[in-house]
């Protein structure tokens, strides 16, 4: 079986996230995908197991029972139990009783309507800049190899170590009003003021997710793309295929899994950011993690707060499931799926 | 080898730097640079200093990040015990029951973190277990987000596990506890310090959980780094950026360094 995680024998070259970040990226996976390495486990147990009396099986599969309790009680406790008190405050409107009432209130705010929106392009704008960029850089350091380009991709994998809104603040020094760019500008023009002021716009928090979120796409991408057959690749060249036909016929069909499980996890990490749009700090871009925290927090309307954080769930959780059925439905043979690629990727 | 013409491959190669250079050398970098500074007015940032540095060092920043390690090690910790546990347990059970444990396990990482700080808030603010306010709300939002990311990395190691090796000590008399511990344990340690690593991380630089819930005795790093942006000083935030990248990456650094010992025993 491929793996994926190469630097997991603990050779030590590794830099210091790359081991971590495989392991993000193979939970990311698994997060979006259907958990496909844990379906696939093969069914030995059962039968190697050195015990298979009878008495001894049903007490076995009694103990095992037991054994998973704790911890699904304690997930229950700190995780669902209050999950499912959100919902329940969401149906309860200040003034007592049990409606659908602050539902209609907050549907009918503008506010809300308009953070709908914004969540939602946002993210389907994000998970279209993360595709096509991590597609072209993952195509340029797997098949139009340079020297370097390893270290590149290992450097990649160190953003998925750090916190999002790094790259806010970041954005800030490159493109803020003071800042590199527009510092560059003013020397060089001798202008008072840079010619770039979009960060407190949409397209600011927009070129932050798709810088934030191109790893992910990458490293699924790039482990796709290594189990790619050259021969496939040199044999369509001597063929007389141009590069982008090849690109086209030869390496993205074998790329879409990964391509698509990468999407759909921008997606769902798209409908959830905060930080980045925290940091942002604009008034005019609202989302719906952000107005879940100014109703909860500032405006201390705990039902609203609720309701919004009803629907942004419904919509992720929503997402996440319908992906996960297509992929059990559609991600190819078992041995296919359990692969490294897939794996590493989803 | 896509490309066969060498300037072809030339230009190709300027077009990628030309994208990746702006988009994701250049963030860190400047984060490091502003770091030292205390103005950017020009191309490159001016006014070299280590004046944020020496703040951090005698003022709250201190105890921020000092708040912020011992969260994400009692969070990893945590998490890592439970999402071991169950990652254990899930395994012994029917495919149905695996597929269940999973879609629990794996649900934290859909709902967005804020929902998950709001519904502690909602649910410990009250009689009998009241948290609310206190350190530990943090640390278990941590721990609730981590824990998903512990558990798929050990289901994963062990699907990954040859089953030889616990048929083996189990055939030979072993009795279970004694196969878990001696056996099963040590061969999943690398991917165990690996996970350990992950949710250490993640539990660093967590900001949205923690923005809601965060008691004013209990302030982790990032928001004070939220804090700092958000009153202006920008180059203090990116010293505190800094330490946050700094501290992550030593810890992982050693982890990495146990792991290699642990993988040559």
């Amino acid at each position: 079986m491929p793996r994926t995680e190469s630097g997991a024998a603990g050779t030590g070259t590794g830099a210091a996230g790359t081991e971590m970040v495989a392991a993000r990226t193979e939970s990311a996976a698994a997060r979006t995908g259907t958990g496909a390495a844990v379906t696939a486990a093969p069914p030995v147990r059962a039968a190697a197991s050195p015990r298979t009396r009878f008495g001894t099986r049903s007490r076995r599969t009694g103990a095992a029972a037991l054994w998973t309790l704790p911890p699904i009680a304690a997930l229950g406790l700190v995780f669902l139990y209050p999950l499912a008190l959100v919902v329940w405050q969401s149906f309860t409107p200040e003034d007592g009783g049990h409606s659908t009432a602050p539902y209609t209130a907050v549907f009918a705010q503008a506010s809300f309507r308009a953070a709908l929106t914004n969540t939602v392009l946002l993210a389907a704008g994000a998970t279209v800049g993360a595709l096509l960029l991590g597609l072209a850089l993952s195509l340029v350091i797997a098949f139009v190899p340079f020297p370097g380009g390893k270290v590149l991709s290992r450097f990649i994998d160190l953003f998925l170590a750090f916190p999002s809104f790094l790259i806010t603040l970041a954005l800030l020094f490159l493109y803020g009003t003071v800042g590199m760019a527009n510092g560059l500008w003013t020397d060089v023009t001798g202008a008072a003021h840079g010619p770039l002021d979009f960060l407190h716009t949409p397209w600011g928090v927009l070129l932050a997710e798709v810088t934030y979120f191109t790893p992910f796409v990458m490293r699924p991408l790039l482990a796709a793309f290594s189990q790619v057959d050259t021969g496939q690749l040199e044999a369509a060249a001597s063929l007389g295929a141009r590069p982008w036909r090849i690109v086209r016929t030869v390496i993205l069909p074998e790329a879409l899994p990964s391509l698509a499980a990468g999407g759909a996890l921008v997606l769902v990490l798209g409908l959830n950011e905060f930080g980045i749009v925290l940091f942002t700090g604009a008034k005019d871009v609202v989302t719906l993690p952000m107005l879940v925290y100014t109703k909860a927090l500032l405006d201390g309307d705990y039902t609203g707060a609720c309701v919004v954080a009803v629907v942004n769930v419904a919509l992720s959780v929503a997402l996440y499931a319908l992906y996960r059925t297509a992929m059990s439905r559609t991600g190819g043979s078992p041995a296919r799926r359990t692969g490294g690629a897939d794996r590493a990727g989803a | 080898m896509l490309v066969p013409s060498k300037s072809a491959r030339r230009a190709v190669h300027l077009l990628f730097f030309a994208l990746f250079v702006p988009v994701f050398a250049l963030p860190l970098l400047v984060i490091v640079a502003a770091s030292f500074a205390t103005g950017w007015s020009g191309a490159l940032p001016s006014g070299a200093t280590l004046a944020h540095y020496r703040d951090i060092a005698h003022g709250d920043a201190l105890d921020a990040l000092l708040t912020s390690v011992l969260t994400a090690l009692a969070a990893s910790l945590t998490a890592l015990t439970a999402g071991t546990w169950a990652a254990l347990a899930a395994e012994k059970r029917t495919r149905r029951t695996r597929r269940i444990i999973d879609a629990l396990f794996l649900l934290p990482v859909a709902v967005p973190s804020v929902v998950v700080g709001l519904s502690l808030l909602v649910a410990f603010s009250r009689p009998p277990l009241l948290l609310n306010g206190t350190p530990q709300i943090v640390i278990l939002a941590h721990t609730v987000l981590v824990t998903a990311f512990a558990y798929q990395s050990v289901t994963a190691a062990l699907t990954r596990l040859d089953p030889a090796y616990e048929q083996c000590a189990a055939g030979l008399g072993a009795r279970p506890v004694h196969v878990l511990w001696r056996v099963k344990l040590p061969l999943l340690l690398p991917s165990l310090t690996a996970a350990a690593g992950l949710c250490f991380a993640l539990s660093m630089g967590e900001l949205s959980a923690t923005m809601m819930i965060y008691p004013p005795d209990w302030l982790p790093l990032p928001v004070q780094i939220f804090a700092a942006t958000d009153r202006g000083s920008l180059f203090t935030g990116a010293a505190l950026a800094v330490a946050l990248m700094a501290t992550t990456l030593l810890v992982l650094l050693g982890l990495s360094r146990l792991r290699t010992k642990a993988s040559y025993r």
